[in-house]
């Protein structure tokens, strides 16, 4: 081991953990907004949107991130509509949210199924309207139970982002190559890389895990 | 109060409720009795559309509210229901569950709500529960909560669907206790359970089914002393 390139390319690291906040925290957010409405969808009654979501869903989680990352890359060629050299960063969180609303869809509709029957009866029964009965019964006990599994996918984006580097995002994952072309160590800077990779994922898990336990308080 | 008259209720290929008639009046307890499966709870279920049936009418105060141009959700507001396994909400405590209705369908202040659960709580003896989660209550306890919840709409009806069925032998007496104080006090009521003594005692006229019909109805005396049906007699014979 020898790590006396550090001071030299240590900015390349901090750089790169930075476009890779900034792509995984994208990309969580609008993997959030695809999931719900993606998960609303597929439990509604309409049989068209119903289809489209199932089908949606079934095709992203069926087919490789990278290939999905090359169609929108080149195939929608992003770049030249964007333009100001943003083209490549757009494509990569709009891949990553559109592949990670997929999986949280699934997450989102497999909460609300969870919740007892029990609930919406109670509360229909009551007098309550469907819409009613879902924002103040089900989905507050959903939202609880998918928690850990929405923690989950948001790492899964953190790490997957690393595959953006392929189309030439200056991310944590490229600039740990760059370093490794540059010095010749190969063991250092992606064991660098792991490591901050490793730090983001657990410090996400671990301010989200004290967040489930607040919601705990009622169990 | 409720009429239902040639209900038909099917699940799939599985024939429920076979044209099935009942009346309740104003004031009355009804006790439906009646082996696994021979369609009681399906029957309570229908009288607030829990359960929509194929065919047949439901009539609520002179409403047919089997019908599409129905605002169901006002209707089921004058009906209270409670359930065998209580479906508590447990993202909220008990003054929560009970003020939620009140306070968003019939636009009743939070102050107003909170007091008239506060007496509902007191009237089933749970006033110091208040703050708690529903977690934390035993099944009785959230039994009565139920309770306490659907009376909050102020209904003119309860409808009780094996209300006891889930409790420990210990509980079921505090809960058919404040089922009987209701009862009392004039509450409408249509019931299914298994307790036998509660329905000798409470119901005003007992209806036993088999098979997703009426077997046979009437009062208590008449069902537990001198019941006339040979499917009746060898259903009370294993009490």
């Amino acid at each position: 081991m020898n790590f006396e390139f550090l001071p030299k390319y240590y900015n390349f690291f901090i750089q790169g953990t930075k476009y890779t906040i900034l792509i995984s925290f994208f990309s969580v957010l609008l993997g959030i907004v695809f999931g719900t409405i993606l998960s609303l969808m597929r439990i509604s009654n309409n049989k068209i949107l119903k289809m489209i979501s199932t089908s949606y869903i079934e095709f992203m989680r069926g087919t490789p991130l990278m290939v999905q990352l090359f169609i929108i890359y080149y195939g929608l060629d992003v770049s030249s509509i964007v333009g100001g050299g943003f083209g490549d960063i757009i494509s990569g969180i709009i891949t990553l949210s559109l592949n990670s609303g997929a999986y949280v869809a699934e997450i989102i509709r497999s909460g609300i199924q969870a919740v007892d029957k029990g609930q919406m009866e109670a509360a229909r029964s009551l007098g309550m309207p469907y819409n009613m009965a879902m924002r103040y019964i089900i989905y507050p006990q959903a939202f609880k139970n998918i928690l850990p599994a929405l923690v989950n996918e948001f790492i899964v984006v953190i790490k997957e982002s690393s595959i953006v580097s392929i189309i030439g995002i200056h991310e944590l994952m490229y600039n740990a190559d760059t370093v490794r072309g540059v010095t010749f160590r190969a063991f250092e800077p992606l064991i660098i890389a792991a490591l901050i990779y490793f730090l983001l994922t657990t410090s996400l898990s671990k301010v989200l895990s004290k967040l489930e336990g607040r919601l705990r308080v009622s169990d | 109060m409720i009429e239902v008259k040639g209900l038909n209720k099917k699940f799939n290929s599985l024939h429920v409720l076979k044209d099935v008639d009942l009346k309740v009046e104003k004031g009355e307890v009804v006790v439906i009795i009646g082996p696994s499966g021979s369609g009681k709870s399906t029957l309570l279920r229908c009288l607030n559309l829990l359960e929509v049936p194929e065919g047949g009418d439901v009539i609520f105060e002179g409403i047919k509210i089997n019908d599409k141009n129905i605002d169901i959700n006002s209707i089921r507001q004058r009906m209270g229901m409670v359930f065998q396994s209580f479906n508590l909400f447990p993202n909220m405590n008990v003054i929560e569950n009970i003020t939620l209705s009140p306070v968003k369908l019939k636009k009743v202040s939070l102050d107003d709500a909170k007091n008239k659960a506060i007496s509902l709580l007191k009237s089933v003896g749970l006033e110091d529960k208040a703050n708690y989660f529903p977690s934390k209550l035993s099944g009785g306890q959230k039994q009565r909560v139920a309770i306490a919840r659907a009376l909050a709409m102020e209904p003119d009806v309860m409808l009780f669907d094996e209300p006891t069925s889930a409790l420990d032998p210990e509980m079921v007496k505090e809960v058919l206790n404040v089922m009987k104080k209701l009862a009392e006090d004039g509450m409408t009521m249509v019931i299914v359970t298994h307790e036998m003594n509660f329905a000798k005692e409470v119901g005003d006229r007992i209806v036993f089914m088999d098979g997703g019909t009426i077997v046979e109805e009437g009062t208590p005396e008449e069902i537990f002393n001198n019941p006339k049906s040979d499917r009746l007699k060898e259903f009370l014979s294993h009490f």
